[in-house]
């Protein structure tokens, strides 16, 4: 049985004592686009045009001005460097640490090469990345609720769309941002139910059905979206949407404020969801019966733990967490809900569950991360860089597929993920 | 023909799909009472007159469906017309072809994402290896000046190479790092996608005629022939879709490769203690799955579609999923449930014109037939049916 990422019929896998570590890997790996950011991207830059990073929302204001060109090379060469000391495998214990160095350094020569002669608002960037993260980290969330008591969920996008959908359609109908908020749950909640219920009770193959019940909210948003909402916007697809609430003293601070003190709903509660369900996950009782069931589930059912009732439990909150998600794009965002509205995000937040390796802190990471590519992709279309916009919307799944390969790290999945448990 | 008959009698699965696609119907006759606002509002007084909204309801269910066999079959009105010579007989036709035009490239993604299955192996990424065997064939359609019948064979092996490459990365990482195929090429679909609509705006790609993102026209000696005259759309790709069952089914049950792959499939540990290269198969599996997602892409990318634009694949290879599911795995099987789909498309497309229910709904049909088939303890649980032996069972369930 095929239980981790890693199976074990892999003879060509090298052991973590070869040459090949994950440190030379990455060291190998910063060396090269090190090189690439100095000796290529540094110079699209134009020679002297200073690159002015604005502290603020916008470009007027307290600005930092690096020059585009030489910053781009001075920061391409630290990468490089540091990804030289790692490939000669002697700071091991530095991995971390200097893994961070290097990708920062990188993002910032990038950043140098191709800001230069414009200007980028880094508060701006960062509520963005903020608010294009949300949905993410939400779906995340929902994904690792379910996943940790051993029932994989695909139909993250599903459980997305679904919110999106009875947000706008309820929150319409009834003229209120809350009811949107509580129907985009419902929404989630449904979605979720078919899949607790197929997954548990009839032993469905998860995956099968993950992506069965995507196909299923597909359809089903996609025909009452042309049959209702298409036909009869103001009655159906009208809703009002969630005003920001701006924290005093807090929402001042450079960056950070616009990031997440001066959100609507939709930003606290995320930073809420990601303590309470850390905190949840990993110090309380209910917390380790729920990764005790995604491990070993006939351990925890010797135990008394009822494995049945708690995995329901979960992937029911899990798609409330999720349908929650869905309502930031309608009643949190744009207001209406539109066709396929969601396209991929909710896979985008199965990529930040995975290379998050299945904790709620991972994962809000790393949809950050995503988020920020996300903004980064939409600001370099405006300024007109020559880095497709395309290639760095790959990023979130090029770094999932390098995560699952064990390139970079190795991440393992609750070891009975997708396992149905028949009590025998 | 005695195994034939055989199968047919004693199969449980038969009368569970039947149900199957019974119990979806009625899904979405729910669903198209409960979008009609008008049915809604009677509804309300149902107790005044309980037989005018019943036989209201009745007959937007009847318009709704009589529209889908309409454009998906035949139109009796068409046949009665084309024997009076109202209208030509090519009418008559037009609904069989435009459903086999639609079942044509879900036939290769359906058998794409199926082969996969018999070799253990969940190949969500169909989606994908459709997009790239689009951006292959369309490539070699409009690049590569051939003569005529040369160049459809290079456009269609061009397809077939640019899936089988996005298969092959998934093979290689399965069987080099054990990384789960399903995640893998959950991945590069989007990647494909994102790398499909970067290419459409590159100078010597897009069209220069035109402002929005989209390719060139591919050259007409690579254009797949027509089947039919007046109009009707089926092409060749249908009996390419043919052919490749028949090969796929050789493959599975004639072959070596085939017999390993089963063996993998049902058994890694085994099929290794037996001498085979698990590896090595895995890889070949992917390959070829990605090489037939490949030329679902190219079917339609040289049969109805003609250029590269970002919705080039639709969802072809998602369906193909859904179909290679309600078909078990099995080509014939797959080929019967893309003819079912490709129906359901065409004749969508009719009710959605006459009957004013949105096509959408035939995605929900899909859906909850596929729910119905992947849990037949379901279908078993609500017709109360016997359980029978060496019956319907559950599908396999494996972690990531």
């Amino acid at each position: 049985m095929a239980t981790t990422l890693t199976v074990y019929n892999t003879p060509q896998v090298a052991p973590v004592t070869g040459f090949w570590s994950r440190a030379r890997k990455a060291g190998l790996a910063f060396a090269v686009l090190g090189v690439l950011a100095a000796g290529v991207l540094a110079f699209q830059a134009r020679a002297g045009a200073p690159a002015r990073f604005a502290v603020g929302v916008t470009t007027t204001g307290f600005a930092i001005s690096v020059p585009g060109r030489v910053g781009a090379i001075v920061l391409g060469i630290i990468c490089a460097l540091t990804g030289g000391v790692l490939l000669t495998g002697r700071y091991d214990r530095w991995l971390r640490s200097l893994s961070a160095l290097g990708l920062g350094t990188l993002v910032l020569s990038v950043l140098c090469s191709q800001v230069a002669g414009h200007t980028m608002a880094l508060g701006d960037l960062a509520r963005t990345t903020v608010l294009g993260a949300l949905p993410l980290v939400f779906g995340a969330l929902g994904g690792v609720l379910c996943e940790r008591t051993g029932v994989i969920n695909v139909a993250i996008e599903g459980q997305l769309l679904t919110g999106a959908f009875a947000a706008s359609l309820f929150g319409t109908l009834a003229a209120s941002t809350w009811v949107g908020l509580f129907a985009a749950a419902a929404g989630g909640l449904f979605i979720a139910l078919l899949l607790a219920v197929l997954a548990i009770r009839y032993l469905v193959d998860q995956v099968v059905l993950g992506v069965v019940l995507n196909v299923f909210a597909l359809g089903l948003t996609g025909f009452l979206f042309t049959q209702l909402m298409q036909r009869n916007t103001d009655k159906y697809n009208f809703p009002p949407t969630f005003a920001a609430w701006r924290i005093p003293l807090l929402g001042d601070i450079p960056i950070v404020g616009p990031a997440l003190f001066r959100s609507n709903v939709f930003g606290y509660l995320a930073i809420v969801l990601v303590i309470v369900v850390h905190v949840g996950l990993f110090h309380t009782r209910w917390g380790l019966r729920t990764r005790a069931v995604g491990e070993h589930p006939t351990a925890a059912d010797t135990v008394g733990i009822k494995v049945g009732w708690t995995r329901y439990r979960n992937v029911l909150l899990g798609g409330i967490v999720a349908g929650i998600g869905g309502a930031a794009l309608t009643v949190g965002d744009v207001g209406g809900f539109a066709n396929n509205m969601t396209s991929g995000k909710g896979f985008i937040a199965l990529a930040a569950v995975i290379f998050g390796r299945w904790s709620p802190l991972g994962a809000t990471l790393a949809a950050l991360l995503f988020g920020f590519s996300q903004a980064l992709a939409a600001f370099l279309g405006i300024v007109g860089s020559r880095i497709p916009t395309e290639f760095l919307g790959m990023l979130p799944y090029v770094v999932t597929i390098i995560a699952v390969a064990g390139l970079v790290g190795r991440v393992r999945a609750p070891a009975a993920d997708g396992q149905p448990y028949v009590k025998g | 023909m005695k195994r034939f008959l055989r199968a047919a009698v004693s199969a449980n699965t038969v009368t569970v799909t039947v149900l199957a696609v019974f119990l979806a119907l009625l899904v979405g006759a729910v669903l198209v009472v409960l979008s009609s606002e008008e049915l809604v509002a009677e509804y309300g007084y149902f107790f005044a007159t309980p037989s005018t909204v019943l036989a209201d309801t009745w007959a937007a269910i009847a318009d709704a469906y009589s529209n889908l066999f309409k454009g998906a079959v035949v139109d009796p009105a068409d046949v009665s017309g084309a024997i009076a010579g109202t209208n030509s007989w090519s009418a008559v036709f037009g609904p069989v072809s435009e459903t086999l035009t639609y079942t044509a490239p879900l036939i290769f993604t359906g058998l794409a994402v199926a082969l996969a299955f018999r070799g253990g192996m969940f190949n969500i990424g169909a989606q994908g290896q459709a997009v790239m065997g689009c951006v292959g064939g369309a490539l070699v359609g409009f690049l590569i000046p051939l003569p005529p019948v040369l160049h459809l064979i290079a456009a269609l092996l061009g397809a077939a190479a640019g899936g089988a490459l996005v298969g092959f990365v998934a093979g290689i990482l399965k069987a080099r790092t054990g990384a789960h195929e399903v995640i893998v090429t959950i991945m590069l679909n989007y990647i494909a996608l994102a790398f499909l609509q970067w290419l459409i705006s590159q100078p010597g790609i897009h069209d220069p005629t035109r402002t929005d993102a989209i390719s060139k026209q591919v050259d007409g000696s690579a254009r797949l022939p027509l089947l039919g005259t007046g109009g009707l759309r089926v092409n060749l790709g249908i009996l390419l879709g043919v052919a490749a069952t028949i090969g796929v089914a050789w493959l599975l049950n004639r072959s070596t490769s085939g017999f390993e792959l089963r063996a993998v499939g049902l058994n890694p540990a085994a099929a290794r203690t037996a001498g085979m290269s698990v590896g090595r198969t895995y890889v070949l599996v992917m390959v070829l799955a990605g090489a037939l997602g490949g030329l679902g892409g190219g079917v339609q990318v040289l049969g109805t579609a003609a250029k590269l634009t970002g919705q080039v694949a639709g969802q072809i290879g998602f369906e193909g999923i859904t179909v290679a599911l309600l078909g078990r795995g099995k080509p014939w099987g797959v080929f019967a449930s893309a003819v079912l789909f490709g129906a359901l498309h065409a004749g969508g497309n009719r009710m959605q014109s006459r009957s004013h229910v949105a096509i959408d709904l035939i995605i929900v049909v899909q859906a909850v037939i596929v729910i119905f088939i992947a849990a037949p303890a379901l279908v078993k649980a609500i017709f109360r049916l016997r359980a029978s032996r060496g019956a319907a069972t559950t599908g396999l369930a494996k972690g990531w």
